[in-house]
């Protein structure tokens, strides 16, 4: 069997709201083997970010467990939760609010060093941070400026390098790239390769955007309102969807070249609310083979040939 | 990584320059002549408060009577007149300002350190005890300052300590305001986050992150209450619960006035001028000092 | 400069320059432009941030603020008409009438405490001569036309989702039948699912009322889907312009060629893209030659220089490169 860092087994995250029960997170089990990176891909609002934070624990999850190299991080104490933060860490979606504004690029990076005790003579760390600022590509001379000096592209390359300072085995990229323009973008996401294959890091990469987590992870798994519908290796996702989500997804995505005829699926009808969801399939509503069936209850994961699962009953039934 | 140029130069972060953020926020705020007048007043005005015991003597200029040159108009001699006393109007509102300038801020103080640990605990940690601080707020909020300062003072006893300690009081609830909405809006930024991601503990957090990002609107508010305490300060000295006579301050002084102000009407004019280029004075640096700071600008 | 007389041209922007004056320094946001929009065309305007993309719309509804912006020079003409001179009044009836524009934050560009067929509405009686029932009644018919029941007219912006807000903007934009529509980034905001129905909308609307549309945004896969002709923009100046294939299948700036190779292929996934280096040059410090010369691999002396002049490769197809005035010069990717 694969060297398995992360087991996350039935994790929820529930918030209460004046309405009701907002179910963020519902149920979510899977694994991540080390050194791989696994897309989350899913809508605005289908908890992916949650996902993300809750398994690092900066939300405090509702039930379930995350065995991050074994050790279930869902029920460490305070202290040791602030040890086991040196092999999670997470980078930000917003280069603009990820960096604090009155902090200069040295006084950010050196945080993570000296927070976590790992270097102590200020030559040392100022060694490290010039060494972590030259792996992403921040110039030697930007070392004294503050965020507001500097580009998107460059704020977002703080923000790895403090993720790095300390470094970790899993990084939760929560959409990095989605507040940039293209150019950087692909700056920023070759970066993010490069510094997997050196150092072996093991990634789970939030994003909407499906031709960037196509470039990038090894498996993808897609979420609609808290819960996983699909999950499979990239190319087998992208070949073979199998859940009428993950298709309506796939060809709703804008492909920059000419094709003529593109056949697309156009969804219609609402989109179910998270709060207090009714005991039926959560795409039924905007799902064109809607059955009896998926009213009935919710669809769970299952495997459909090996490393594909899909939560759909028609799906399974084999259509 | 190139190892040589670490060693070879002894060390890169004094290398490179901080471009200070002082000297930006300086920049910003010299381009405000309004705001530029009022720093050089402030500035007057401070330096008055402080070397009015060099400038003046006391017993013999300030306090001592004078009763053969009574209630003289300004002239050469008498920049402002004298009083009923024969004082000299000029230096009393001189020698005024320190008792002023140090109740308005010495209460100021006293709102801000108070007021700002309330407001960050109810910002940061929520739930019942923002509630219970907030309610709390409200209440006190609501009842006329210059009520609660005159049942402070009546309760404590008339002295210049105790019209602070009212003054004070009076200021919390404005500054535990301000503070808990600039953390909220700080506390959700993903800077805190990426803190707490890298295992800060909360107190590193608020100190580090939270509290330097809410430190504009909080300054802004130091100098507006600080004109705004002056003049409570000088409302409660003319009803004469506050600094008590014969040392000049500028409410009492205006009360000395009060029974001339037909006759004489430059005895009350100069330290009502006096109080009012204070206050104006300090409002300018405010105004100056939020389109400083102001986090739109920057950028 | 190559003419079409058959077509008729519902909107041209010449020589169009606007600069901003923000704390004593000049921002240099849109340098030279020159644009023509043919009716029932789609064009899109593709461009990185700050590229000025949106300040040449703004300036095409006379919508630039000013202060700080300035339009230095340059012609607008819509219909036939230069608006450059135009009175306030009667560019107001312009605006709506002719040309219409949607933004990118469907709800900023709401009113919150009016119900979302009041807004509509009022768009029918700043412009027609009807009565208030008259033009709630038509709110409603448009409101259908975009999609959305007829009842829910009296709703709060609030009450609908960010797809069916931009449907609501999209309806007031239409509501007076313009002859051209500015979509600033209209469904950036949005989820994929959402922005594909949302395209659909917009071509379907585009085609039933036989309008002209500028295009902006910053996603190559949207211009291919949408639009007719393509122009791209660069520190304020277009580099290259020509119909959909022009620009797609026979790309000649080597900008144009960069955005293309920054995207991750969703048809072959290649180990490591290949972006443009560096960032976008400072618009308040443009470089003498051209502006992407700092980044571009074919960069030679003469484009640090001066400044490139427009190549015509076709009655179509315009690059602005000085390479091309070397004998043979041709970029890496090729024809396909």
């Amino acid at each position: 069997m694969a060297d398995t860092l992360l087991r996350v087994e039935h994790l929820n995250k529930y918030f209460s709201t004046p309405k009701g029960t907002l179910h963020a997170v519902d149920d979510v089990s899977f694994t991540l083997e080390r050194g791989k990176t696994l897309g989350i891909v899913g809508e605005s609002g289908c908890g992916k970010s949650t996902l993300g934070r809750t398994i690092l624990r900066l939300i405090e999850p509702t039930s379930g467990s995350v065995f991050f190299e074994g050790i279930d991080v869902a029920r460490l104490g305070r202290t040791q939760l602030r040890k086991a933060r040196k092999d999670m860490q997470i980078i930000f979606q917003d280069p603009f609010s990820s960096v604090d504004p009155r902090k200069t690029i040295f006084e950010t990076i050196s945080e993570s060093i000296t927070t976590q005790h790992l270097i102590q003579s200020r030559e040392k760390i100022e060694e490290r941070v010039l060494e972590l600022m030259d792996t992403v590509g921040l110039s030697e001379r930007l070392i004294n400026t503050y965020p507001h000096e500097l580009d998107g592209g460059r704020r977002q390359r703080i923000g790895i390098a403090r993720a790095l300072a300390m470094d970790p085995k899993f990084i939760v990229c929560d959409e990095p790239v989605s507040a940039l323009d293209v150019s950087i973008q692909a700056q920023i996401l070759n970066l993010l390769r490069k510094l997997q294959k050196e150092k072996g890091i093991t990634y789970m990469f939030i994003t909407h955007d499906l031709a960037v987590v196509h470039h990038l992870a090894d498996e993808i798994a897609v979420m609609y309102l808290g819960r996983i519908v699909e999950k499979a290796p990239s190319e087998e996702l992208f070949k073979n969807p199998l859940h009428p989500y993950t298709k309506a997804l796939l060809s709703a995505i804008p492909i920059p070249e000419i094709i003529e005829n593109r056949k697309r699926i156009i969804l219609r009808g609402e989109i179910t609310s998270p709060i207090d969801p009714p005991n039926e399939c959560r795409f039924a509503k905007r799902c064109e083979f809607c059955t009896e069936e998926c009213r009935r209850k919710e669809p769970e994961l299952i495997e459909v040939t090996p490393g594909h699962f899909v939560a759909c009953c028609e799906v399974r039934k084999g259509h | 990584m190139n190892q040589n140029t670490v060693s070879s130069s002894e060390s890169v972060t004094k290398k490179y320059k901080k471009r200070s953020q002082f000297a930006e926020i300086w920049r910003r705020f010299k381009q405000n002549k309004g705001a530029m007048v009022g720093l050089f007043v402030v500035f007057v005005i401070i330096f008055i408060a402080v070397f009015a015991d060099v400038l003046f003597d006391y017993d013999t200029q300030v306090t001592a009577m004078d009763i053969a040159n009574r209630m003289k108009e300004p002239c050469m001699e008498h920049l402002f007149g004298t009083d009923e006393m024969g004082r000299d109007i000029f230096i009393r509102v001189l020698y005024g300002s320190r008792a002023s300038l140090s109740v308005g801020a010495m209460a100021t103080l006293i709102g801000l350190i108070v007021g700002m640990t309330l407001g960050c605990i109810a910002g940061y940690f929520g739930g019942a005890i923002e509630d219970v601080i907030m309610r709390a707020t409200d209440i006190c909020g609501s009842i006329p300052h210059i009520l609660m300062g005159i049942a402070i003072v009546s309760a404590l006893g008339v002295s210049t300590m105790n019209l602070i300690l009212a003054l004070g009081f009076t200021s919390i609830s404005s500054f535990v305001r301000i503070t808990r909405a600039a953390v909220l809006t700080v506390r959700n930024q993903e800077y805190v986050e990426a803190g707490r991601a890298i295992g800060q503990s909360e107190a590193k957090i608020i100190f580090s992150h939270i509290l330097p990002n809410c430190l504009s609107p909080i300054i802004v508010q130091v100098t507006l209450r600080i004109a705004s305490a002056i003049v409570a300060a000088s409302s409660l000295s003319f009803l004469g619960l506050g600094v008590k006579p014969p040392s000049p301050e500028w409410g009492a002084l205006l009360s000395a006035g009060r029974t001339y102000v037909r006759t004489k009407p430059y005895m009350t004019l100069f330290p009502g001028l006096a109080i009012m280029v204070t206050v104006l004075a300090f409002n300018l640096v405010g105004d100056g000092l939020r389109d400083a700071l102001d986090p739109k600008l920057r950028k | 400069m190559p003419e079409k007389n058959e077509i008729k041209k519902v909107l041209e922007i010449k020589n169009l320059t606007v600069r901003f004056d923000v704390d004593g320094e000049v921002v240099r946001a849109v340098n030279n432009v020159n644009l023509s929009l043919n009716a029932g065309q789609t064009l899109g305007l593709v461009g990185e941030t700050g590229a000025g993309k949106t300040t040449t719309a703004l300036a095409a509804l006379r919508l630039v603020p000013d202060p700080p912006g300035i339009i230095e020079s340059g012609e607008i003409i819509i219909n036939d008409k230069n608006i450059m001179d135009l009175p306030v009044q009667k560019m107001q009836k312009i605006r709506g009438d002719e040309i219409s524009m949607i933004f990118q934050d469907p709800m900023t560009s709401l009113d919150p405490v009016q119900t979302v067929g009041d807004q509509i509405a009022e768009s029918f009686l700043l412009h027609l001569d009807i009565s208030r029932q008259e033009a709630v009644e038509k709110a409603k018919d448009m409101l259908e036309t975009v999609g959305i029941p007829r009842e829910r007219a009296n709703e709060y912006p609030h009450q609908f989702s960010g797809g069916m807000r931009q449907r609501v903007v999209i309806a007031i934009a239409l509501a007076c039948n313009p002859s051209i529509l500015i979509a600033d980034e209209p469904t950036t905001a949005l989820d994929v699912t959402i922005q594909a129905q949302v395209l659909e909308l917009m071509k379907d609307l585009k085609a039933q009322y036989n309008m002209a549309m500028i295009m902006i945004t910053h996603d190559l896969g949207i211009i291919a889907e949408v639009c007719d002709d393509v122009a791209v923009m660069y520190a304020g100046r277009i580099v290259e312009q020509g119909t959909l294939k022009d620009v797609f299948n026979h790309t000649r700036h080597p900008y144009t060629e960069g955005l293309f190779n920054s995207l991750p292929n969703i048809n072959c996934r290649v180990e490591e893209l290949t972006p443009i280096p560096g960032q976008m040059p400072d618009p308040t410090n443009l470089p003498k030659g051209c502006a992407f010369a700092p980044r571009c691999r074919y960069a030679t002396e003469a484009c640090k220089e001066k400044q490139p002049e427009e190549h015509w490769i076709s009655d179509t197809h315009m690059v602005a490169c000085t390479a091309y005035e070397q004998e043979g010069f041709h970029i890496e990717r090729g024809d396909r």
